[in-house]
């Protein structure tokens, strides 16, 4: 892959951004997230994610398994606020 | 194998831990050594709300936010730290609900001023609430006080800012290193031990370890009066920039913010309903309360997306105030229990706490703020704070 190459595409961080926060000692995803958004954007990770592990356990050489991820959390899926309101339109 | 003798200990890498280590290191402190059980800025740092104000109701607290703010606004220049913190001034806003909380502000402002001829907060009618947050629902909203140098940052940058400073003066950061145990002769602290099994050599630890500080704090033998408080945070899609200032409302323990991504940050403190233990899970009770409170202080974000939600600790003591410096174990020094509102005191506490180790006559006198306190009986409640 082209260093360039963007690979959080909801927060517009390239390859080369992941790769030199890891080489700086930025090696759990958490931290990566916080350094620069990748996997806080509307698709909250799912489309960077893997690729994000994928690279730190390429430079820590951890096996996948145990690159430490992020705490999952609700909701899985994004919702309207008006939707926690109860007996609402979209609340179902 | 590391070094195992150090000068100073300090214990927690969030923003109190990093600024201590790095303001240590800056007066002179050779061999500092801070140890982090997770990554930096995980505990109650990273999931703040980052708030800064001046807006403070007690003679100390006014006095730290007042050169924590000058502090905030210099930090990238004075750590030259590249990536930015992410300062937003654009003020902070405090609605009241009751004539009480009126009269409590008007005296909150008169301090403020007395102290820092500089302060700029003013009260506000509802109508000039109005007119500067149109889409806010002011029913019920009787005013408020503004100050618009206050705003707020990004704490994991802050961290991070202090952190890399603090490398660059020699100090040697270990995270994922949990501290679990202290040593102690004669009422001295001789050492820190790791869960790695190393044993630091050191004459002087700092308990910044906020939410855990207890725990730690027993490890040298000294009980102090704090215990964690959960809190819940929940995160909307970036919308397009409607909220400048940051807003905090103490009838529904509310406060709300937008960070220059977009993303509203909304919070509810329930400390009727919240945990008081360390768990930091976060709960679907909490999404609707949020929703709720949040709907009713603007309507139009019924049909805004929430992507996102986290839980944190608040560090809680009985008058929500920090206990800080000196403890009967020579030594072993304390700067938590800083309730809701560490974070942006973080700087100016940091280099108090260096002052204190290396014996200089602290910047501030923060001796009101010592373990102390609480068996004289001198609590320090401060009425500005969720
Ligand atoms: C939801 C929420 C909103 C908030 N909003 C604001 C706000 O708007 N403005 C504001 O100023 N403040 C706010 N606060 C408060 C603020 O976050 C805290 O007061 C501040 O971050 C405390 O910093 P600290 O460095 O003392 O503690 P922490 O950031 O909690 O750091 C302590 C560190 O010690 C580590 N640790 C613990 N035990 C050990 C051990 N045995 N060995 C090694 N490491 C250990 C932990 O992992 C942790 O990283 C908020 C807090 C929460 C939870
Ligand atoms: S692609 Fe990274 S958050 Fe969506």
């Amino acid at each position: 892959m082209e260093d360039k190459t963007v690979i959080c595409r909801c927060e517009d961080v390239t390859l080369e951004e992941i790769r030199t926060l890891i080489q700086e000692g930025f090696q759990t995803i958490d931290e990566i997230k916080r350094m620069c958004r990748c996997g806080m954007g509307p698709c909250q990770g799912r489309t960077c994610r893997a690729v994000v592990s994928q690279e730190i356990s390429r430079a820590t050489g951890l096996p996948l398994n145990e690159v430490k991820g992020p705490t999952f959390r609700q909701p899985i899926k994004p919702v309207k606020l008006g939707a926690f309101l109860g007996g609402d339109d979209d609340g179902k | 194998m590391a070094n195992n003798m150090a000068d100073a200990v300090i214990i927690g890498g969030g923003v109190h831990g990093c600024a201590t280590a790095y303001y240590l290191a800056k007066a002179g402190c050779k061999r500092v050594v801070l140890l982090e059980k997770g990554y930096l800025a995980s505990g109650g740092t990273g999931r703040s709300g980052a708030g800064i104000r001046h807006q403070f109701g007690t003679e100390i607290n006014i006095r730290l936010s007042s050169a924590a703010v000058r502090m905030m606004e210099n930090l990238e220049q004075e750590l030259e730290y590249p990536r930015g913190i992410s300062l937003m001034q654009k003020g902070y806003l405090i609605i009241a609900y009751t004539e009480t909380q009126m009269e409590q502000f008007a005296k909150n402002v008169q301090l403020q001023r007395e102290i820092d001829p500089e302060n700029l907060t003013e009260i506000l009618t509802t109508e000039e609430i109005n007119r500067k947050l149109p889409f806010l629902n002011v029913e019920g909203v009787l005013g408020g006080t503004f100050n618009r140098r206050d705003g707020h940052a990004n704490p994991f940058h802050v961290v991070q800012a202090f952190a890399e400073a603090a490398k660059r003066l020699g100090v040697d950061i270990r995270t994922f290193t949990e501290v679990v145990d202290i040593r102690t002769d004669q009422g001295k602290v001789t050492a820190v031990v790791t869960d790695k099994g190393e044993v630091i050599q050191t004459p002087v630890v700092v308990n910044c370890a906020g939410p855990h500080g207890a725990v730690v704090s027993k490890m040298a033998g000294v009980d102090i009066p704090l215990y964690p408080q959960r809190h819940q945070v929940a995160v909307t899609e970036p919308l397009e920039m409607f909220l400048p200032c940051m807003v905090l409302d103490f009838t529904h323990g509310t406060w709300f913010k937008q960070t220059p991504d977009g993303s509203l940050i909304l919070g509810v403190g329930d400390p009727e309903h919240e945990v008081k233990e360390i768990n930091q899970r976060c709960t679907w009770e909490f999404m609707k309360d949020v929703a709720e409170k949040m709907v009713f202080h603007i309507p139009r974000l019924k049909d805004v997306v929430v992507v996102r939600q986290w839980a944190g600790l608040y560090d809680m003591t009985p008058d929500s105030q920090a206990i800080l410096g000196a403890t009967p174990v020579e030594g072993f020094y304390l700067d938590v229990g800083w309730s809701g509102h560490g974070f942006q005191l973080g700087p100016i506490v940091g280099k108090i706490m260096a002052e204190l180790i290396s014996g200089q006559k602290p910047c501030i006198d923060v001796s009101c703020m010592s373990l102390e306190r609480f068996e004289k009986g001198e609590l320090i409640p401060e009425p500005n704070c969720v």
